[in-house]
């Protein structure tokens, strides 16, 4: 299996608060893995750490071969990332958004449109390309983001509780489609959540709490027979 | 050198269309520089008077002297501007993409301050264009040669607002910054008034002028605005962005900046 991103011993601390704690783990290509924790956990400022924006206290990260302290531009090229909160300018149109995000990707003219309409059909906004982000509904716009991420041809995707805010059927909608872009384009998902039902058995699984992995492998095996929050409310003691 | 050139292009043109769809901040920008020129100053015409000062070759109304000033004041607005917007940015998580690139981060926030001088030098023309109508107008080469100056002074001032926003941390703070960085800054250099009338009335202040960035750069403009290079101003401009633009570099460097607690 390869190993699309790799985490060892990571810590971050925010002044004298500790928000990880040599936290490792590692997500393979072509497997959905989720990162499943409640708020607090650790799981924004993990995240913050995967995509460069603040640097690690100590520990390691390894995007598809590349050390993102040794090597930042390439570790970045390869990884795709929605986060929490939206980042799409609002003003803009879908087309216009991804074609901004392509050139900050350094790409241009019919390179970058021929990756936008890939990905606008791939998530099925083709007839929506026009239509300005403000406009879209949340479900949308998730849709236009996860569209986004994928532009550059990343081989591992970060989705930072891409579903929060949406209804149930836009949940299962996007939940489903990130599971399926997972195998037809062999990429490595790390997707956290604080939402069991996104879980699917087969996915790999990392439950994140008070900033330490508290198990990890495939979700049905840590689950070990039990209901996903009944487990997780016997290992913490807390429920999600 | 390709990727570097179509991301640069792509932050100005989103940049110029966040402008083009503002129609009121380019109004506000232009109307504030307009009350001082045409209101402030024939006040000021009376009881001011100006002696000859390079780069004048005659004596001058207080009108035509403060234009460069407001040319000044209306790239050091704008430079904030951008740095609230960058603060904005940040807290809606929008800061997050730009910073994801894999571009190298200098480079995204230089392509950043060259969008913000950009739409500051259309600001200026603009006002340019609008004080000539009212009889105020420099040579014609000035209004070419003003031109590279320009690009250093508003880079040199969007690099001061970078920098001061990513020491920032919340929009609310940034009154602060307007009463404590723009005000003294404006007031306290050449754009209203000769140093030499400053010194007439406090040495003191004459001292804090003198080391205002912001003098030079209006000393730079002015010269420039009259075919003329003012080299000390303009060398001290190019110091004054190098200095703002490494504390901007630092502050939104993902391990040492304090952006590291605030994206």
């Amino acid at each position: 299996m390869t190993k699309g991103l790799i985490v060892s011993q990571l810590s971050h601390s925010y002044g004298a608060k500790k928000a990880l704690n040599a936290v490792s783990f590692s997500a393979e290509a072509g497997k959905f893995t989720a990162l499943l924790g409640p708020n607090g956990a650790g799981k924004s400022t993990l995240f913050g750490l995967l995509t460069r924006l603040f640097v690690a206290t100590e520990g390691e990260i390894e995007v598809a071969g590349h050390g993102l302290a040794d090597a930042p531009r390439k570790a970045l090229a390869e990884i795709g990332v929605v986060f929490q909160q939206t980042t799409l300018d609002q003003d803009l149109s879908v087309l216009q958004n991804l074609r901004y995000f392509a050139a900050l990707h350094g790409l241009s003219g019919s390179d970058a449109a021929t990756r936008i309409d890939q990905v606008l059909d791939q998530l099925d906004m083709s007839e929506r390309r026009h239509e300005r982000a403000r406009d879209l509904n949340g479900g949308h716009k998730r849709r236009t983001e996860i569209a986004r991420s994928l532009l550059h041809n990343p081989s591992v995707l970060l989705l930072d509780e891409a579903t929060v805010g949406l209804d149930a059927a836009a949940r299962r909608s996007i939940t489903r489609h990130v599971h399926d872009l997972t195998t037809e384009r062999y990429l490595t998902v790390l997707w956290a959540t604080h939402l069991v039902d996104e879980v699917y058995d087969d996915d790999d699984l990392i439950i994140l709490h008070r900033g330490e992995v508290l198990s990890k492998g495939r979700a049905l095996d840590v689950a070990n027979g039990m209901d996903l929050s009944d487990r997780f409310l016997m290992m913490t003691g807390s429920a999600l | 050198m390709k990727p570097y050139l179509t991301a640069m292009s792509a932050i100005v043109l989103r940049e110029a269309y966040r402008f083009l769809q503002q129609r009121g901040r380019f109004i506000a920008a232009l109307v504030r520089p307009l009350v001082w020129l045409l209101v402030f100053a024939a006040g000021f015409r009376a009881a001011l008077g100006l002696s000859i000062i390079p780069p004048y070759q005659t004596y001058i109304t207080y009108e035509v002297y403060i234009v460069p000033g407001l040319c000044g004041m209306i790239q050091l607005f704008n430079g904030m501007q951008s740095s609230l917007s960058l603060v904005y940015d940040r807290e809606m998580g929008s800061m997050r993409l730009l910073l994801t690139s894999p571009l190298p981060r200098w480079w995204l926030l230089f392509s950043k301050l060259v969008a913000g001088t950009a739409i500051s030098i259309l600001q200026v023309y603009a006002f340019l264009l609008i004080a000539g109508l009212f009889g105020i107008t420099m040579p014609p080469l000035g209004y070419i040669l003003v031109l590279p100056v320009l690009m250093l002074t508003g880079i040199m001032l969007g690099a001061l607002g970078l920098a001061l926003s990513s020491f920032i941390k919340q929009l609310e703070n940034f009154a602060g910054v307007m009463n404590f960085v723009i005000f003294p800054m404006f007031f306290m250099s050449s754009a209203l008034y000769p140093l030499w009338k400053m010194a007439e009335s406090s040495e003191l202040l004459f001292q804090i002028c003198s080391v205002n960035p912001f003098t030079y750069a209006v000393e730079a403009i002015r010269f420039a605005l009259y075919g003329e290079a003012n080299l000390m101003a303009l060398g001290i401009v190019l110091a004054a962005l190098i200095v703002f633009g490494g504390l901007a570099v630092i502050g939104y460097d993902p391990a040492r900046g304090l952006i590291r607690r605030k994206v």
